[in-house]
């Protein structure tokens, strides 16, 4: 609707580079390196204490991740889910909707997806790929659009709905995969049979795409996803209302939007993303199979919550989330390597606890950021990276009726938050 | 279901979901406060696990209960004040600097734990006041004896919060500046009231808490392991919207879940479940909140500055 100029949005992000001079500079573009390398120093400090060495640690988590094709090829695929729930994540937090559900969809995307693939062994791997994808997108978007409606037409929080339907989506598993779904050709073992279904239809399995290692299509189909996610949100009318209903619900309503329908969209697109990450998880698994083992996070490793940090490391935009998805693809896989090159049995919560200490940084430093440069700006930092993307066109354009949301985003978003 | 109806196992199943409603209920009620003044605490579920795991390292090493049960007062207060520096002083975005801090704790514990415990060991010491305190005279009346009061002291002590945070929040001047600063801080700025400040305590209250239900937590299994909490905390934070931001509604809310949960592993105990359903039937409290959110939430109003940090001379 309002998109500008080309050359006019260059001499806008010029401006938006080098305007303020070189302190906001660093703060503009220099946060997120600010907060990794402050998440490591402590990280270093925490593994000191432990009694190790953080060189020897750090080298190995470096090496593991980046050191060689099977390395990158390990972190590309660690990448995917994280990717994919990014992507979600970015489309939800632009719209202003909290989804902290990423958990649960993953599972319910995997389960729509396992299930179909179980049910459906015999067609050939073009139709049946695509279908099982698609029943994990159907599966997580499910998941997605029940905290979706009843934050859109109830005003229910969706911070608790999302985080009790993860709850839900997990026990519904465990029930599934040690029952109906479970591997029926299985001995019962000392300890039990283990929750898992039986190994699915090889028509199924994503195709291996660099021979020799475990690389497959489903890095590249995440990125094509990233590539539409991210037009979508920048070239399309649909996009525009979610970005406008993130910066100002009121603003939107008034000049026409259908806020409740486009906030409802927006998490059953972002559960839809998540739930395309738990059908790859299941279905570009070294086991084949989709397998828990009982706790929280058994199937997921997590990953809904760390497709948040990704999406925020990624400044809320899909291109970028890209780059963000492969450093922590990366720090996830190059964690296994320092626990070995260390020899303590601690490295993956020396990782969780990293990554935990990177998202305090990103949100800290955003704060100080907006403080230093706008006293009185936006109040969040979703509303802030949103702003950040709409201020070539707010510099460039003309005020008109459909001016509206942007103009009032500053006043109106505060009262929008949840 | 004809056993489940004999009084014994009745009372036996209500004292158990009390039980194992009060770790959520001390979380909630702190959490209750420092959403009055104004801030959202995600982290509740992290600063649990610290606490649990401070508790049981510490009463492992030194065998007294009571000494981890303050460890894990302290481990709370500190990571109280932390999360007031980030969400008040530093003014974060309150819904992500609480998972932030909650995945930071998730894995400092699992950490810790494997780094200085390792192979998991009982607390060997299962007597004393934080185990069982029978209230004399009061556990012989019949059937409510056995529900209420042979409880251990971290119930009666959450159970005695509840009237005395309501008669603090509604009632001293205390709690009139904690519902000012987390209705509208520049009125109350402007009144004098240090809505800093106010926060900063409500939160520090709150997290101090939350390393108290990590504690409780940890009394109801005797053994850490990571992740002990399960969402725990989460489901803290969601009971504090279940209860409109009342000390006596957080309360029933906790006392619901626990219930609901106890409820269900009898049922599982005697046979009324099938094994098989025990994972399906285990969704049953998560559900009952989430439809409790569907038809509860329009009737209490949240405080009107909820997550949104204040700073004088910018409203």
């Amino acid at each position: 609707m309002s998109q500008p100029k080309a050359a006019s949005r260059s001499k806008a992000l010029v401006a938006s580079v080098f305007g303020d001079g070189w302190r906001a500079l660093v703060l503009r573009w220099l946060t997120l390196p600010t907060a990794a390398v402050g998440a490591l120093l402590i990280g270093a400090v925490i593994i000191l204490v432990m009694g190790a060495n953080p060189l020897t640690g750090y080298h190995a988590l470096v090496t593991g991740a980046f050191g060689g094709s099977y390395a990158l090829a390990s972190t590309a695929v660690k990448a995917v889910p994280l990717l994919l729930v990014g992507v979600g994540i970015c489309i939800a937090f632009r719209a202003n909707v909290l989804n902290i559900g990423g958990e649960g969809q993953i599972v319910m995307g995997a389960l729509a997806g396992a299930a179909t693939a179980l049910a459906l062994p015999h067609l050939p791997s073009i139709v049946l790929i695509p279908l099982v994808l698609m029943a994990g997108c159907v599966g997580g978007g499910i998941w997605g659009a029940i905290p979706g409606l009843f934050k859109a037409y109830r005003n229910v929080n969706e911070v608790l709905s999302t985080i009790m339907l993860n709850l839900v989506a997990v026990q519904l598993m465990n029930y599934l995969l040690a029952g109906p779904m479970i591997d029926k050709s299985e001995s019962f073992a000392v300890v039990g049979r283990i929750p898992q279904t039986k190994l699915l239809s090889p028509n199924s399995w994503l195709p291996i795409i660099v021979p020799g290692t475990q690389l497959h299509l489903g890095a590249v189909i995440a990125v094509l996803v990233a590539v539409a996610m991210y037009v979508l949100l920048r070239r399309t009318g649909f996009g525009f209302r979610i970005r406008a209903v993130g910066l100002s619900a009121d603003a939107s309503k008034y000049a026409g939007m259908a806020v409740k329908r486009t906030t409802a969209m927006a998490l059953t697109l972002s559960g839809a993303m998540c739930g395309l990450a738990g059908a790859m998880l299941v279905f570009g698994s070294i086991s084949h199979r989709m397998v828990t083992d009982g706790t929280l996070t058994g199937f997921t490793g997590s990953d809904g919550y760390y497709g948040i940090v990704v999406a925020l490391f990624g400044g809320l935009n899909p291109l970028w989330t890209i780059l963000s998805a492969f450093l922590f693809g990366g720090l996830l896989v190059g964690g296994t390597s320092m626990g070995i090159a260390l020899n303590v049995p601690y490295s993956s919560d020396l990782v969780t606890t990293i990554v935990g200490l990177i998202v305090c940084f990103v949100v800290s430093l955003d704060a100080v950021r907006r403080r230093s440069t706008q006293q009185a700006g936006p109040s969040s930092l979703r509303q802030l990276l949103t702003m950040r993307w709409q201020q070539p066109a707010a510099a460039s354009s003309r005020a008109g009726p459909q001016r509206a949301p942007e103009a009032t985003s500053a006043d109106k978003a505060k009262e929008a938050l949840p | 279901m004809s056993h489940f109806f004999t009084v014994a196992v009745f009372s036996a199943t209500v004292a158990s979901g009390i039980a194992l409603g009060c770790p959520l209920l001390l979380a909630a009620l702190g959490e209750t406060v420092g959403q009055r003044s104004g801030v959202l605490n995600l982290g509740v579920d992290g600063i649990m696990l610290l606490g649990a795991f401070g508790a049981y390292f510490t009463a492992l090493r030194t065998g007294s209960i009571g000494l981890g049960v303050l460890v894990a007062l302290a481990i709370g207060a500190v990571m109280g004040l932390i999360t007031a520096f980030i969400n008040v002083t530093i003014r974060a975005e309150q819904g992500i600097s609480g998972i932030g801090i909650y995945i930071a704790a998730l894995g400092l514990s699992g950490m810790l734990f494997e780094r200085y415990v390792g192979t998991p060991l009982p607390i060997t010491n299962t007597r004393g006041p934080f185990y069982a305190v029978d209230i004399p005279l009061l556990d012989r009346i019949p059937y409510l004896g056995t529900m209420f009061f042979k409880q251990n002291i971290l119930v009666y002590l959450a159970i005695l919060l509840i009237p005395a945070l309501t008669f603090v929040l509604h009632r001293t001047t205390y709690g009139m500046n904690v519902h000012a600063a987390g209705e509208n801080p520049a009125a109350a700025d402007s009144l004098g009231i240090r809505v800093t400040r106010v926060r900063y305590s409500a939160v520090i209250f709150g997290c101090t808490m939350a390393g108290l239900a990590g504690a409780s937590l940890l009394l109801l299994d005797g053994i850490f392991q990571e992740n002990l909490t399960q969402g725990a905390g989460f489901i803290a934070v969601a009971l504090v919207y279940f209860g409109g931001w009342r000390p006596a509604g957080v309360a029933i809310g906790a006392l619901l879940y626990g219930l609901t949960g106890a409820v269900i592993l009898t049922w599982k105990t005697l046979g009324i479940i099938p094994l098989s359903l025990s994972d399906l039937a285990a969704t049953a409290p998560a559900v009952i909140v989430v439809l409790a959110l569907l038809f509860l939430v329009g009737r209490y109003r949240q405080p009107t500055a909820l997550s949104k940090p204040y700073l004088r001379g910018v409203s």
